[in-house]
């Protein structure tokens, strides 16, 4: 049994070089890959979108810590087989139509891919339509739509109608964010989620998809 | 000539928010008042953020603005509807801000801007969404001043943009901006360079410190506008001394003035 604690420490310190060497350490001496990337990498990345949440870490360090996670994941992946390769999740994500901001958007992804999750990003300026399409084609449960102007807001609405009148609805989830979002807004839309940062998306996009958020 | 936008009448601050809710004019006016005495030479004003208010707050904004300054309007909105009505109620050739070479956002505006008297903050960016280089954005840069002039608008008139993006998401963001306003004024001699200074510090804790050394940074690449807060002392003593060490303040005659007035922190 080797101790996950040190891989998560060089991790959160983003530290690639002395991860990889760690990661590999551990798959030598026996430890179980699917193990690792729960128990270590994504316990690791768990604490990173903590501490960003309260603002103990900034977004370069959380883009290092990042960094070094997908490093660590080009080993440990070709190592999962069978039941162990499946993501915990499959997540479609983009910025409304008419909304060309993406920054947000991608620390987000960043940090769901980091979640383990499996992450189509569809990019900005996104219409509603291509949603439903992406829910469709990846038989995906959750949605996350970003908007960053005010202008734009009301776009999330209209694409949350738009997964309505598809009719996947009920096996869809919808998580909304951006600058002028709010909690409120979240739930006058009728999405099942709000989350005010990148730390934050990880955490409540993995709560939604295990069905704890109602 | 550094050119001073007052940014504090935006209602996406909550206090300016809570005074347009209000009807509050004593409270606008005063803020209005405080921004001109700072230096302000346009005091923005910006209604978007209550979402279907944004015509009546823009009109009642309007109203209760003008009657105590005496520096012009900076009309921003992303709604030609609204700029349009703004226009018509303005008692100065106010500042517009902003056309973008988005298409749908430039064919909407240019009907209403053809031939107008006023000046206009024009955005790097277009469908493609945001620039990724400093050549993408000189470019952007060309084609909308070349756009512009198409409706009837000098160099003079024109405040380009070149979107100021995070440091903290790329370390490059704010270096590719730099060589991008050094090069913008090169090629475009005449236009006005402006920006907004805090997306450069999103992300990252100290901001003001960010902001204000970035503004020396931008001002020495060759920045002549920004959209500020003039009541932030730190960032105008900022400003002040970094005229004057560019030989823009002859004998350093306004950092004297700063200096005695007590403006000058530190």
């Amino acid at each position: 049994m080797t101790d996950f604690t040190t891989i998560m420490e060089v991790l959160i310190e983003g530290d690639e070089a002395a991860l990889v060497e760690r990661v590999n350490e551990a798959l030598n001496q026996g430890s179980d890959p699917r193990e690792i990337l729960d128990q270590a990498l994504i316990a690791g990345m768990d604490i990173v979108g903590e501490r960003m949440e309260t603002g103990e870490m900034f977004i370069p360090e959380v883009l290092m810590a990042a960094r070094a996670m997908n490093a660590a994941l080009e080993i440990i992946k070709p190592l999962l087989t069978g039941a162990g390769a499946r993501a915990a999740g499959k997540v479609v994500i983009g910025t409304v139509k008419g909304d060309l901001h993406d920054i947000g958007k991608n620390l987000v992804t960043m940090m769901l891919e980091s979640a383990g999750l499996e992450v189509y990003n569809l990019g900005a300026d996104v219409a509603p339509e291509q949603f439903v399409e992406a829910l469709k084609s990846t038989g995906a449960g959750l949605l996350c739509l970003s908007a960053l102007l005010t202008t734009t807001m009301p776009m999330i609405r209209e694409t949350v109608e738009a997964v309505v009148q598809s009719g996947i609805r009920n096996r869809v989830k919808i998580m909304v964010g951006g600058a002028p979002v709010t909690e409120a807004f979240a739930r006058e839309i009728g999405a099942d989620g709000y989350a005010a940062d990148a730390g934050s998306a990880a955490k409540m996009a993995k709560a939604l998809l295990a069905g704890s958020v109602v | 000539m550094f050119c001073m936008v007052g940014e504090r009448i935006n209602t996406t601050r909550k206090r300016v928010q809570q005074a347009v809710a209000d009807r509050d004019a004593a409270y606008i006016q005063q803020d209005v008042q405080a921004q001109q005495q700072c230096g302000a030479q346009y005091i923005d004003i910006n209604a978007g953020a209550r979402i279907g208010h944004e015509t009546k707050d823009m009109q009642w904004l309007l109203e209760v603005v003008q009657p105590v300054v005496t520096v012009p309007l900076c009309l921003d909105s992303p709604d030609p509807k609204v700029l349009a009505m703004a226009y018509e109620r303005v008692q100065k050739p106010p500042m517009i801000n902003s056309i973008s070479l988005e298409k749908a956002r430039f064919d909407a505006m240019a009907p209403f801007l053809e031939g107008k008297k006023c000046k206009i903050v024009a955005l790097c960016l277009d469908d493609s969404g945001l620039p990724k280089t400093a050549l993408q954005i000189v470019q952007r840069a060309e084609t909308i001043v070349m756009r512009l002039a198409g409706l009837g608008f000098s160099r003079d008139a024109v405040y380009v943009d070149p979107l100021v993006q995070p440091v903290s998401t790329d370390t490059k963001n704010g270096a590719m901006v730099l060589e991008a306003v050094s090069e913008i004024r090169k090629a475009l001699a005449g236009v006005h360079i402006i920006c907004g200074l805090s997306n450069i510090s999103y992300g990252l804790p100290k901001r003001k410190i960010i902001n204000r050394t970035f503004l020396s940074l931008m001002m020495a690449a060759g920045l002549d506008a920004a959209i500020l807060d003039p009541l932030d002392a730190d960032l105008t003593a900022v400003l002040k001394t970094t005229q004057m060490l560019l030989g823009q303040d002859l004998y350093c005659a306004k950092y004297l003035k700063a200096f005695r007035a007590g403006e000058l922190p530190g």
